[in-house]
């Protein structure tokens, strides 16, 4: 599924070298010694890479092993009216239409639209006629401030087409915004691009005709210039041996960044209106790409939630998924119109990239949770992605026959999260600086499998490891504070009962605890005083409470392979065992299981020998 | 000449001060004997104190009998743009005082040798890194060493630039190295620079002067080729192009006949020579503050610029050459010239990939002093001005004056400073200390309060009593209070040797130095930057306190259990077998504790 193209190379002395390349960026040449095979695998390759129907893609074939999450897992997580909820939708201004319940006012969007409450079913229903795929301008994100962001296609306005219903439309979206006179239609397309569909009966609002409306073009590049710009950004970084100068032009000339930077200053414009309390219509040709891309990073500066790793994918389930951007076409999941394929949703990825580079704690997730991302959008294993729209989704029952990315991502929260982020933070309206100079050049992405040029240290995971390292001795003093608090008290009063040899030593005990106890969060106090009395232990416990949490855990650098002899590259994950603390590849680390060692309880990872080892001891203690 | 001369106005009111970031505020100036000092003279605003050593250009635009703009461009890439309105003559006045004194030529009228410092010292950083200690562990007596510390130079008659005391073979005579030194550029004969765990050693020296009719020198050739034990090989790596090499010969240099030096093989690294970095630098920085433009032109200025070419080729020269002496165990000799920027650049890159203490704070400390001022890098020549002021399109008239010769400023330093950054991008664990000592590096070799990087060598800095009239830098970075200020707080010893990436995608543009005076880092950036390494440290505090509690616990508990174990509340080990089994659960271990103390 991850496959893009294959292509046969010509014929060399080693044989016929097969060149594979992937939509997440690996390219790889095999070289097959006979020309035959080599055809038989390319033409294999061309048909299952390219499946006819959606029901031949990988997730309705897909089960996750038995430990992974339940199938219906993730499908419910986020529902579009809790969302609207959310931001206090229904209100007095906006409401709910069913209109689109069966889906018959616009296909290819929701079923539950938010519309300004002023807005009659006639009103609705001829503007979305007015609209390109009647995609009428509907409730995208409603700001604190009551300043609105609407979402919606062209208009049919050819050259001179007015629509009453359309105009009062846009005048209930205004009135909607007590706080403004005026509110801004912006166009995300150059101008030119505009002028263009106004020969064929589409085209953009005319300001004399729509009261109080502001109207600007921005000029985000169509989907086929945005494709041709990606083709050539990779192929900047596939040079070979490149000097520094040949890379910084090959990067310059792709015009790559100039298309990521126009993304994000057009969401800063949409921003900056809402702040100023100025309500904002969005839309492109048929507001399902650029629309999207931009609709959704200004939800993200504006809202803290979206920034939180529950929060992002809430934002792409709304923006993305239920308004209706065509995954199938744009990722190339089935054989068709390649002319369809455009690297939209990655765009919007790297543009969320570029503003964590700038905000580095306001991201409760991290670089990997957006390669990871990407990369299942592609992968089609989850059936989250799969369809062009919430309708096809529903008809394919997907929900019932495949699982969902949500629950797999919820499963492994833990490497997805951002050390650094710090949630009192996370509060403001974000106002990154989009001078050029900060506008990178995504390696992480572009350059994933180029093993060499990335960092040999990560900072990042380090900082992972360090935070999952903390957790687990926090929890093991928990326990041991525990053990020497009882162990002490039962002291105390055998020696209250008459013994008194070792006073002096306890009495030095004694004062060294409560030299810990001042350490000692508060919380924890309660469960002493119950337990004082009470617990003890024996011995064994004690060693076996000690020897299963490892104090030291092994450091990340210079491991080059897992014992299972799987190398790591630069992205693979590398995890500790919480147990011996040695270092493994995440497929040896699949096990979670409580260690005797913590106050909680709760599962970590382990690998498997210590998991085997926990188990054993259990099943002798419980025989 | 006194500095009342020099300073007509001292003071000037209402001076509106135009920086990088915010609005132009209202600004008191004063011009000190060292110091331009503007002050908002209100509480809470700091006040902003620019060395005039700092300056780099100062530009004026008169405005009638009302004053004028003064623009200041400092060599910290800061730029400061100050409105003066009260009358033509102090603006004059102010604008030539700026010019004069950031242009002295009497080095004993800088600040250092007027800075009294307000704290006790622990240290003398001018006896921190004195060649004896930093080779002692070559040069242990009666031990096997092949390495001396010739003193021969002690008059710094032999080669002026070199320190007076450097490390040579043990069987080379001084006389030798004095008849090697008249066949060499400046009478820089090859001297130890590195040795390396394996044995092979990194030697530098300037070109040999063989001329166009190859004429060599018997002792310098015996000084070079007694390096090399039996069935060892070499490299002399000459920095230049080979072109460069010929048009050498010319002029009296050239290179070594190989003929003559039999066991070493000669290879051309090429890096550009010093005088384009300056220019390369000022367009960099010119492309850096212009926030405004697009992002086609931004990047095509970056590459205009050149600057991460000199980048990646400093690296990758550094890696050929690490690459000998660790991996093929051969011994380099390198040099380019003068051996006084590209050589000194390429053997201190080395040694930060090879060698795991110069990766300390300590270490890049005694780095910077072996192989940048005691090596004899001209820092007071090179940095007398900077990119605003020479090359580039901003070339003031009138700023070029009084011994700045063309071709002589050079940013080699700041090159080999981007080079350890771009290192310490990719092993960001491996450092002791974080990114921000190299900034400080930078500023203070361009102006600072401390003699460290006054003169243009050792003999200077004798000559000047730097070491009794001025306080070293190492001195203040070393005390307590600064220390824990320069420290990565994610640093694990790395006793390896550490290859970094020179591929074009690895190297990036070190934004927190060329940046941090242009807009690009203001709306808060660099405070979130700043937030984000706070929480990096916050965490490793953190864990390491934790770590050490649990230790403490543990041992804690083992002595109560011991203890318990004697007075009879615990049962002894074998006993309590049986009763361990329900104790998968805390709630189950409450009940096993009761059935065990209260049987």
């Amino acid at each position: 599924m991850h496959i893009l193209s294959a292509e046969k190379m010509p014929l060399t002395t080693m044989g016929s070298p097969l060149q594979i390349r992937c939509k997440t960026f690996l390219s790889v040449t095999f070289v097959l010694p006979k020309e035959r095979d080599c055809q038989e695998i390319y033409t294999t390759l061309q048909q299952l890479s390219k499946p006819v129907q959606l029901e031949d893609l990988y997730c309705f074939d897909y089960t996750a092993s038995t430990e992974e999450v339940q199938k219906h897992v993730g499908w419910n997580f986020f529902d579009l009216q809790a969302e609207f909820q959310r931001m206090r939708v229904p209100n007095d201004a906006w409401s709910l239409t069913l209109l689109n319940k069966d889906y018959e006012l616009c296909d290819t969007y929701p079923r539950y639209l938010f519309v300004p409450a002023a807005a009659s079913t006639t009103v609705l229903m001829g503007s979305s006629s007015f609209r390109s795929k009647g995609r009428l301008p509907v409730l995208s994100y409603l700001h604190t401030n009551k300043a609105a962001i609407c979402r919606c296609s062209q208009p049919l306005s050819g050259f001179s087409a007015r629509c009453m219903e359309d105009e009062q439309m846009l005048n209930c979206i205004l009135k909607a915004n007590p706080n403004s006179k005026f509110m801004y239609v912006v166009d995300t397309r150059p101008k030119i691009n505009a002028m263009a569909n106004r020969a064929a009966g589409k085209g953009y609002e005319n300001e004399n005709f729509y009261e109080n409306i502001k109207f600007q073009f921005i000029g985000i590049e169509n989907i086929h210039i945005m494709r041709n710009s990606l083709q050539k950004l990779l192929e900047a970084c596939e040079q070979k041996g490149p000097t520094m100068n040949n890379f910084l032009s090959a990067i310059e000339a792709s015009g790559w960044l100039r298309h990521i930077k126009a993304v994000l200053d057009t969401s800063n414009v949409i921003v900056q209106a809402v702040q100023e309390g100025v309500s904002v219509v969005v839309h492109c040709s048929d507001g399902w790409d650029r629309t999207a891309q931009v609709c959704s990073l200004a939800s993200l500066f504006l809202d803290p939630f979206h920034r939180t790793l529950q929060g992002f994918q809430a934002l792409i389930e709304r923006e993305w998924l239920a308004f209706g951007h065509k995954f199938v076409d744009r990722c190339g999941f089935l054989a068709g119109d390649q002319k369809e394929v455009s690297p939209i949703f990655t765009q919007f990825l790297e543009c969320v990239w570029q503003l964590t580079n700038q905000y580095p704690c306001t991201f409760q997730f991290n670089e990997r949770f957006l390669l990871a991302l990407h990369d299942h959008v592609q992968s089609c294993q989850f059936g989250t992605f799969i369809g062009n729209c919430e309708k096809d989704r529903l008809d394919l029952r997907l929900h019932e026959r495949t699982y969902s990315l949500w629950g797999y991502i919820a499963n492994h929260m833990n490497e997805y999260m951002n050390p650094l982020y710090a949630a009192e933070e996370n509060t403001d309206v974000l106002v990154p600086n989009l001078a050029p100079q900060n506008i990178r050049f995504w390696r992480g992405m572009y350059c994933r499998f180029e093993s060499g040029v990335h960092p040999r240290e990560v900072m990042s995971d380090m900082l992972l490891a360090l935070c999952d390292h903390s957790s687990s001795l926090e929890d093991h003093i928990r326990l041991l504070t525990k053990r020497i608090d009882s162990l002490k008290s039962k002291i105390d009063s055998k020696k209250k009962s008459g013994e008194t040899k070792v006073e002096e030593k306890i009495e030095d005990c004694v004062d060294n605890k409560t030299s810990y106890d001042k350490e000692i969060s508060e919380q924890d106090e309660d469960v002493f005083k119950d337990e004082k009395v009470n617990s003890l232990v024996t011995v064994e416990q004690l060693a076996s409470e000690l020897k299963s949490v490892a104090v030291e855990w092994k450091t990340l650098r210079n491991v080059r392979e897992c014992n299972c002899s799987t190398p790591f590259d630069h992205f693979s994950r590398k995890c500790h065992c919480w147990r011996c603390g040695e270092v493994f590849c995440t497929r040896c680390i699949d096990k979670h299981t409580a260690l005797p060692g913590h106050d909680s309880q709760r599962a970590v990872p382990v690998c498997r020998m210590c998991y085997k080892e926990l188990r054993r001891t259990f099943s002798i203690d419980s025989a | 000449m006194e500095f009342v001369e020099l300073i007509k106005t001292s003071r000037v009111d209402n001076v509106t001060l135009h920086t990088h970031i915010g609005k132009p505020v209202e600004v008191s100036l004063c011009v000190s004997s060292h110091h331009l000092i503007l002050s908002a003279r209100k509480e809470g605003v700091e006040e902003l104190w620019i060395l005039h050593q700092n300056i780099d250009a100062v530009e004026r635009k008169p405005n009638g009998m009302v004053g004028g703009t003064i623009v200041v461009k400092c060599k910290d890439f800061r730029i400061i743009q100050l409105d003066l309105n009260s009358g033509y003559e102090k603006f004059v006045n102010v604008a030539n005082s700026l010019e004069w004194l950031s242009t002295l030529d009497n080095m004993t009228l800088l600040y250092p040798f007027f800075y009294r410092p307000v704290y006790n010292m622990l240290e003398d950083g001018w006896s921190a890194f004195k060649t004896e200690s930093e080779f002692s562990k070559l040069l242990v007596p009666g031990s096997n060493e092949e390495w001396r510390i010739s003193y021969v130079n002690k008059n710094f008659t032999i080669c002026r630039s070199y320190p007076s005391a450097v490390v040579v073979p043990k069987n080379i005579d001084d006389e030798t190295l004095i008849a090697a030194s008249k066949f060499r550029h400046g009478g820089r004969f090859p001297v130890l620079s590195y040795k390396h765990e394996g044995g092979s050693v990194l030697l530098r020296a300037s070109q040999p002067l063989a001329g166009p009719g190859v004429k060599r020198c018997k002792e310098d050739e015996k000084l070079v080729n007694s390096v090399l034990g039996p069935g060892k090989k070499g490299y002399i790596v000459d920095t230049r192009s080979q072109s460069l090499a010929q048009s050498a010969k010319a002029r009296g240099g050239g290179v070594e006949p190989e003929a003559h030096y039999p066991l070493w093989k000669r290879v051309q690294r090429p890096i550009d020579r010093q005088a384009v970095y300056l220019d390369s630098l000022s367009k960099l920085v010119d492309a850096c503050n212009d926030v405004s433009c697009s992002i086609d032109k931004w990047m095509s200025r970056l590459e205009s610029s050149s600057w991460l070419s000199h980048v990646k080729d400093s690296l990758n020269c550094a890696c050929v050459v690490a690459q000998c002496i660790d991996q093929e165990g051969a011994s380099v000799l390198l040099h380019g010239s003068e051996g006084l920027d590209s050589t000194l650049l390429v053997t201190s890159l080395c040694q930060i990939i090879l060698n795991p203490d110069c990766r300390t704070v300590r270490g890049l400390e005694a780095l910077v002093e072996r192989e940048w001022l005691q090596a004899g890098h001209p820092f007071s020549l090179r940095h007398k001005k900077s990119c605003y002021s020479v090359g580039g399109s901003s070339v003031v008239p009138g700023g070029n004056k009084s011994g700045v010769i063309k071709g002589q400023q050079a940013c080699t330093f700041l090159l080999f400073l981007d080079c350890v950054f771009q290192i310490h991008c990719q092993f960001p664990c491996s450092f002791e200390f974080n990114t921000h000592l190299l900034i400080l590096l930078f500023e203070h070799s361009y102006s600072s309060q401390f003699g460290t990087f006054l003169g243009n060598c050792e003999a200077d800095r004798e000559r000047l009593e730097l070491s009794k009239k001025t306080v070293s830098l190492w001195s203040h970075l070393n005390r307590p209070e600064v220390l824990p200020s320069l420290m990565n707080p994610m640093y694990e010893p790395n006793s390896k040797v550490i290859w970094p990436s020179v591929a074009p995608m690895s190297l990036i543009l070190w934004r927190e130095l060329f940046l941090r005076y242009s807009s690009a880092l203001a709306d808060g950036v660099s405070t979130r930057l700043k937030a984000a390494s706070e929480n990096t440290i916050h965490l490793n505090v953190k864990d390491k306190e934790l770590r050490s509690k649990a230790a403490k616990l543990r041992r804690q508990l083992m002595e109560l259990e011991k203890e318990a174990i004697e007075i009879g509340v615990l049962e002894s080990p074998t006993s309590a077998l049986l009763a361990e089994s329900a104790d998968a659960t805390t709630g189950g271990t409450e009940e096993v504790a009761k059935n065990n103390s209260y049987p």
